[in-house]
């Protein structure tokens, strides 16, 4: 899939979504931003569900959109998974299901719809009607819907936002399962950073109609130019694979291009990718490498920035290895430590945190 | 307060409701006209007030048995006083023919009914007006008229009815019927017929469409029914009625 | 058992009644889908004319439809025009005035129906590839069948009470316009009490048993879609 190009030029009364965007046709890419920033807008925009004219929109070669043409909404190939799931109520669960999929050819048909009912649990519910269903289960059902349809492009619009903390956990398993199975690209809405960190391989950053930002979303998160790297919950994300197990110490290291970690025990086989949070308020720094520390996880580095937040705070970019992670420093550290970009320093990581 | 209150005591001591002499007389619709002109007539010469009601004459009779306060009844028929008289609601004697209907075949259209009504043998027309022959002694007559003419087997299926007489006139007058059997006192004014042609049935061809009047068992003892059942019989009256179209 | 004439009535009301809410469902469900899907401005202008039977005495609307479907109105010179002769005394002209007098009792309750409809439903249908008619009929109409039962039910039951109107256009024709509500009252007229009697009475339980298995044919409904 050579990937979507969208361009939108979008007025309201007080509002403008004005985006050029290239995106990737694999992987799960995710519009992030506070609302009111148009996320939902172009993601409701490039599904064809709003329209407006000086517009441009090819998906994988085919062109949907353009000052001369519209392919209405029932003739994309999409599966679109709503934030209030949706589900028609005069159906039973097996009746939502299959309302898509009975309104495609049955050559377009590569999606089996057994795999789908096992893969997000819901073979119980299949006699049910919608309102027999609790929160989670209905959006489970919306998203299997959505995919029974063999779609080329899946969108989802904040599909976890309407479900309290717990239900959130219950369903981010399968989102990601989702993610390792399907072939297609996902473009996934969400003003949540976790589910935005744990899902997505690209990420296009929005505000009040314009894109900020775009780019794979380890990067975007390390970035001191943007306000994730700046946020109090600012992290970075780590790609890894999993080295070995120490059982004796309940310990599990993985590698990544920076060197070693050490991790709580993990039941995943060597060699398994893995991608690892690092909340930049867990690593500090030090000019000589400690000994007689408890913290395990120190790595050489080299600052790559320094910004400032605010009167009395800065966050650091380090490199190690290639990859990019994030530090909270004092104002008083900084200068204390004389710090400054292309400093060598050791980065003390404390809290690791694997994202599963 | 109560020189107003006083004053409305006044007033409706004078108003007509409170007129014990006044006349209450239920009408067939069809004498509507000639009866406001004979019953001004009448209170000129009398001095008796007289309170008229229009209507179909089936809705008078259930009404006079559920104990209307009519006084007199001047019916389209001759059957229903025969029938009030019998039920003990009319008092014997009192009762007279006031007036004869005229049948007359009518079309709004001038030149399509001619003086043999040659029309109906020719039958080039969808519809044919007649009031419905089970309410109406007019739409009766009709039927007989056709029976004397022998025309009832092929014109059957062309026939609609009126309720009353009034809607058979308005069905041939909007031109929805092309012709219909109606009163003369429908079409006549001053003496001749208004618009469209008209063949006037002659008497033979059917049984005369007695109007009978009749004085209810209410009116019993009021001098004003009376001296009104004697007036319709008047000269005075007579030329009245015959202006509208009605034989005596 | 009612006799031949009243028996005929009775058939001829049913075939009126029956035929007028078929039509009307129809036209009914045209019309209430254009009111919940416009924005134009005719809207509330269309929305008066459809409810002015439930106003207007049927008298006068039976008046001007005798006016103007007789030859020296606009539809009666149309009509004659296209070689159908004239409408007033016929049954098709009885089933034109019943769709008039009946309109609003249909055309209502499927405006609430589909306008309860909830359009994020009808969007998420447009997403699973159903095209604009196909929404209409896979979402709308099912959801909406209340509407629906309610409509038929007022419509029919509506045009089996119509006596202003078929009194001013029918002509009282035996087998043709001669529906039971004039029946009725030319009984009571010619003091045919007894036959009277029969035919009320008949109406009355045959309209109860209708009314019975429809509501309970819409309870089932409901506890399925609550």
């Amino acid at each position: 899939m050579t990937g979507i190009k969208a361009r939108f030029d979008l007025r309201y009364p007080g509002f403008r979504l004005n985006v050029d965007l290239n995106l990737p046709g694999r992987g799960v890419s995710a519009l992030f931003g506070p609302s009111g920033s148009g996320k939902t807008t172009l993601l409701r925009l490039i599904a064809g569900l709003e329209r407006t004219d000086n517009s441009y929109l090819s998906v994988g070669g085919e062109f949907w959109q353009s000052p001369a043409t519209f392919l209405p909404v029932h003739d994309r190939p999409i599966g679109y998974v709503f934030q209030d799931a949706r589900l028609f109520p005069h159906l039973t669960v097996r009746g939502n299901l299959e309302y898509g999929l009975r309104r495609i050819p049955s050559a377009k048909q590569d999606v089996s719809l057994d795999n789908l009912i096992e893969l997000l649990d819901i073979g119980p519910l299949l006699q049910r009607k919608p309102d027999r269903l609790s929160g989670g289960e209905q959006q489970r059902v919306a998203i299997a819907r959505a995919l029974a349809v063999s779609p080329r492009l899946l969108m989802m619009d904040e599909p976890l936002a309407s479900l309290d903390q717990s239900l959130k956990q219950e369903i981010l398993p399968y989102l990601e399962q989702l993610h390792a199975i399907l072939e297609i690209p996902v473009l996934y809405v969400s003003h949540d950073l976790q589910e935005v960190s744990r899902l997505a391989d690209h990420l296009i950053l929005l505000d009040a109609g314009r894109v900020l930002a775009e780019g794979k979303i380890a990067s975007i998160m390390t970035r001191l130019d943007l306000p994730l790297a700046q946020s109090n919950n600012a992290e970075a994300l780590i790609e890894a694979t999993v080295a070995g197990h120490d059982p004796a110490y309940q310990l599990t290291q993985v590698r990544f291009s920076g060197g070693l970690l050490a991790l709580p025990l993990l039941d995943l086989p060597v060699g398994r990718q893995v991608r690892i949070r690092v909340p930049a308020r867990d690593v500090s720094l030090t000019l000589s490498p400690q000994t007689g520390t408890s913290i395990i996880n120190i790595l050489p580095a080299t600052i790559s920035g320094i910004a400032e937040l605010g009167t009395s705070q800065h966050v650091a970019a380090l490199d190690i290895g290639g990859t990019h992670i994030l530090s909270r420093l004092t104002r008083k550290s900084v200068e204390m430590l004389e710090l400054h970009p292309g400093l060598l320093v050791y980065a003390q990581i404390k809290g690791v945190a694997i994202l599963d | 307060m109560k020189k107003l209150f006083a004053l409305f005591i006044a007033i409706l001591a004078a108003s007509p409701l409170a007129q014990a002499e006044e006349l209450q007389v239920a009408v067939a619709s069809n004498f509507t006209e000639p009866m406001k002109a004979i019953a001004a007539e009448f209170e000129k010469d009398t001095g008796h007030e007289v309170q008229l009601s229009f209507g179909a004459t089936g809705k008078f009779y259930a009404q006079i048995k559920n104990g209307a306060p009519y006084h007199m009844l001047l019916s389209a028929d001759d059957t229903t006083p025969a029938k009030l008289e019998l039920e003990g609601l009319a008092i014997p004697g009192t009762r007279t023919t006031y007036a004869i209907g005229t049948l007359v075949l009518w079309s709004a259209k001038a030149g399509l009914v001619d003086s043999e009504a040659a029309v109906l043998a020719k039958g080039e027309f969808t519809h044919l007006a007649i009031a419905n022959p089970r309410l109406a002694p007019y739409g009766a007559a009709a039927l007989e008229t056709l029976d004397s003419l022998g025309r009832t087997a092929e014109l059957r299926l062309k026939l609609v009815y009126g309720e009353n007489i009034a809607q058979t006139y308005q069905f041939v007058s909007s031109g929805n019927a092309e012709l219909g059997f109606v009163a003369l006192s429908q079409i006549i004014q001053q003496g001749h017929i208004e618009n469209g042609s008209a063949w006037i049935v002659p008497d033979h061809f059917h049984a005369p469409i007695r109007q009978d009047a009749v004085i209810l068992a209410s009116g019993r003892g009021k001098p004003a029914a009376e001296a009104l059942l004697r007036y319709l019989k008047t000269p005075k009256a007579a030329v009245i009625i015959q202006s509208f179209g009605y034989k005596l | 058992m009612p006799d031949q004439s009243n028996l005929a009535a009775i058939l001829l009301t049913l075939k009126l009644a029956s035929v007028v809410t078929v039509l009307l469902l129809l036209i009914g469900t045209a019309i209430a889908w254009w009111l919940t899907q416009t924005r134009s401005r005719l809207k509330t202008v269309v929305e008066a004319v459809v409810a002015l039977p439930i106003v207007l005495p049927p008298t006068v609307i039976g008046f001007y439809l005798l006016i103007t479907m007789g030859p020296n109105g606009p539809i009666g010179k149309l009509t004659t025009a296209l070689g159908l002769g004239t409408l007033p005394f016929t049954f098709t002209g009885l089933v034109i005035a019943s769709i008039i007098y009946s309109l609003p009792f249909v055309v209502q309750p499927i405006q609430n129906a589909f306008a309860a409809v909830e359009p994020r439903l009808i969007e998420a249908a447009a997403t699973l590839r159903a095209h604009p008619w196909d929404r209409f009929t896979s979402i709308v109409l099912p959801l909406a069948r209340p509407g629906f039962i309610t409509a038929a039910v007022l419509g029919f039951a509506h045009t089996v009470g119509e006596f202003g109107v078929v009194l001013m256009v029918g002509g009282n024709i035996p087998g043709q316009t001669r529906v039971v509500s004039i029946q009725l009252y030319d009984h009571v007229e010619a003091l045919e009490y007894g036959q009277a009697h029969e035919l009320a009475l008949a109406l009355i339980g045959f309209s109860f048993v209708t009314l019975l298995v429809l509501y309970s044919f819409n309870r089932r409904i409901v506890s399925i879609n609550p």
